[in-house]
């Protein structure tokens, strides 16, 4: 029998532990977003060094998986002497790893405007800081939200990879719920439901930014 | 026109990748008039056009205007400053094909831009002046509207307002017809002739064999990167010398007849 009384009970320690899902996503996109521009910003850079380590970052932090990832910096961060609690590990790990995917959605975006609109602004006499504030990134920016949105909510998901770490993140906290209660069906029903609903919230969240950006 | 530009190309060299784009190309552009650019496809019209204002760079030779070298310190030295540059072009229009308009910006934003960020005005002074520019080219309705509300025509006179708003002293036109609708391209033609009156000095890549006969003061015709011939329209459209002038008339006019 399915206990509604169970599935109702469940959300108050779930939601405990849904803030360091939401937590390690908001912080580790934030920090994806800056080590991304910095990425992004030598990708396309006129400096052939800078292109390659951009390439070399993007293709490693691709083509290695998230939890691989997490296992290596939190076993190699002690090693080099570095002594990081789990929660900065993780943040750092899956930041680091969205700005991969960050930087060449920004990539993607910023090569999709038309080339002519820079030769316009370079013709009047733009210098290049003005083109790239003025003409490219606003226009990049806005092209680009929908696929940020996408990848905030995979690391929302992703995020449960954390707890190989240690971290009592929703997924981990569910499972620990299931056992004890017992009654894995409420448990996990209640749990898809707070995923869903933080996720719900993005989404419409990354719509109303495009709206405001909305030519 | 006070003030109107003469441009001077000498033995100018270019290559895209192993492509040799422009062959020691030579041609003087007089201030206060009109000269065209014919030839076929691929012939180095864009590229030499785009040279004058160094957004394509060539090699060798001399680009000068009003006796000013543009792109090098001297000739064959060291590249010029990006801020010196940007000082020369801004008295070089420049009109593209594809228009180029900002699209997230109005078509007053579009003028304001470059008064605001290259010329350093005040927001109301340059509002004042967009604006000016707009109603010159018969858009005083279309100010608030985004590129994407405009048609190609109309798209095409806001890119000539935003040049024209920075009071240039030479206009360069890439056949700024050739991607509007038939009935649309004599409102561009237009305001072309009337900047001819006004003294504008103008280098206009086109395929408009009429606006190059009727409007041009001489027509330099373009093949495979050299500049084969350069004259009074008459010359060079009705009376050709040269085979290749001739031959490139004898297929525009076939394309061009039903
Ligand atoms: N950025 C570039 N990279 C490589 N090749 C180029 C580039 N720009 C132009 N070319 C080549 O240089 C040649 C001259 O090009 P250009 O655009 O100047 O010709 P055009 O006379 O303007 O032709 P059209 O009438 O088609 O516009 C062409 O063969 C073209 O393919
Ligand atoms: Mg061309």
């Amino acid at each position: 029998m399915f206990s509604v009384a169970t599935f109702l009970s469940s959300f108050e320690p779930l939601f405990w532990a849904a803030r360091f899902t939401l937590l390690i996503s908001v912080l580790g996109i934030a920090l994806g977003l800056v080590i991304a521009a910095l990425v992004c910003a030598a990708a396309l850079s006129r400096f052939a060094p800078f292109r390659w380590l951009a390439a070399l970052w993007v293709s490693f932090l691709r083509g290695v998986p998230l939890l691989v990832q997490l296992l290596l910096f939190y076993y190699l961060l002690p090693v080099i002497g570095i002594d990081v609690p789990a929660l900065v590990a993780a943040v750092v790990t899956v930041g680091i790893c969205a700005s991969a995917y960050i930087s060449e959605i920004w990539r993607g975006a910023i090569m999709a405007l038309p080339t002519g609109q820079v030769a316009a602004a370079t013709a009047i006499g733009m210098a290049p800081r003005d083109i790239w504030t003025r003409i490219i990134l606003p226009q990049a920016f806005k092209l680009s939200l929908p696929a940020l949105v996408n990848e905030l909510i995979l690391l929302v998901k992703a995020s449960s990879l954390v707890s190989v770490v240690g971290i009592l993140e929703l997924t981990r906290a569910s499972q620990a719920q299931a056992a004890t209660t017992f009654r894995p069906l409420e448990v996990y029903l209640a749990a898809a439901c707070i995923y869903l609903l933080i996720n719900l919230f993005l989404a419409a969240l990354g719509r109303y930014l495009e709206h405001r950006l909305a030519v | 026109m006070p003030g109107a530009s003469s441009v001077e190309i000498r033995k100018v060299n270019k290559h895209h990748g192993q492509f040799h784009a422009l062959k020691d190309v030579d041609l003087d552009i007089l201030p206060g008039k009109v000269t065209c650019l014919i030839g076929p496809s691929g012939s180095g019209k864009s590229t030499l056009l785009r040279c004058i204002n160094f957004l394509d760079e060539y090699e060798s030779g001399e680009i000068r205007i009003d006796g000013q070298l543009i792109g090098y310190q001297s000739p064959g030295g060291a590249r010029m400053p990006g801020r010196t540059l940007r000082e020369i072009r801004r008295s070089i229009g420049m009109v593209f094909q594809q228009f180029n308009l900002w699209p997230h910006m109005t078509a007053l934003g579009n003028v304001t831009e470059g008064l605001i960020r290259v010329r350093g005005l005040p927001k109301t002074e340059a509002e004042r002046r967009a604006r000016e520019a707009l109603e010159k080219v018969g858009l005083s309705d279309k100010m608030a509207s985004h590129p994407s509300r405009l048609s190609g025509g109309q798209q095409q006179r806001v890119a000539i307002a935003r040049t024209l708003a920075m009071e240039p002293r030479l206009m360069l036109f890439d056949e700024p017809t050739s991607a509007l609708d038939p009935e649309l391209v004599g409102e561009v033609l237009n305001v072309m002739k009337t900047l001819a009156t006004e003294g504008m000095t103008m280098v206009v890549v086109t395929h408009e064999m009429g606006f190059a006969a009727h409007v041009a003061d001489q027509v330099a015709f373009m093949e495979k990167g050299e500049l084969v011939s350069v004259d009074v329209p008459d010359k060079i459209l009705h009376n050709p010398q040269d085979s290749r002038i001739k031959a490139f008339l004898r297929t525009y006019h076939e394309r061009n007849s039903f």
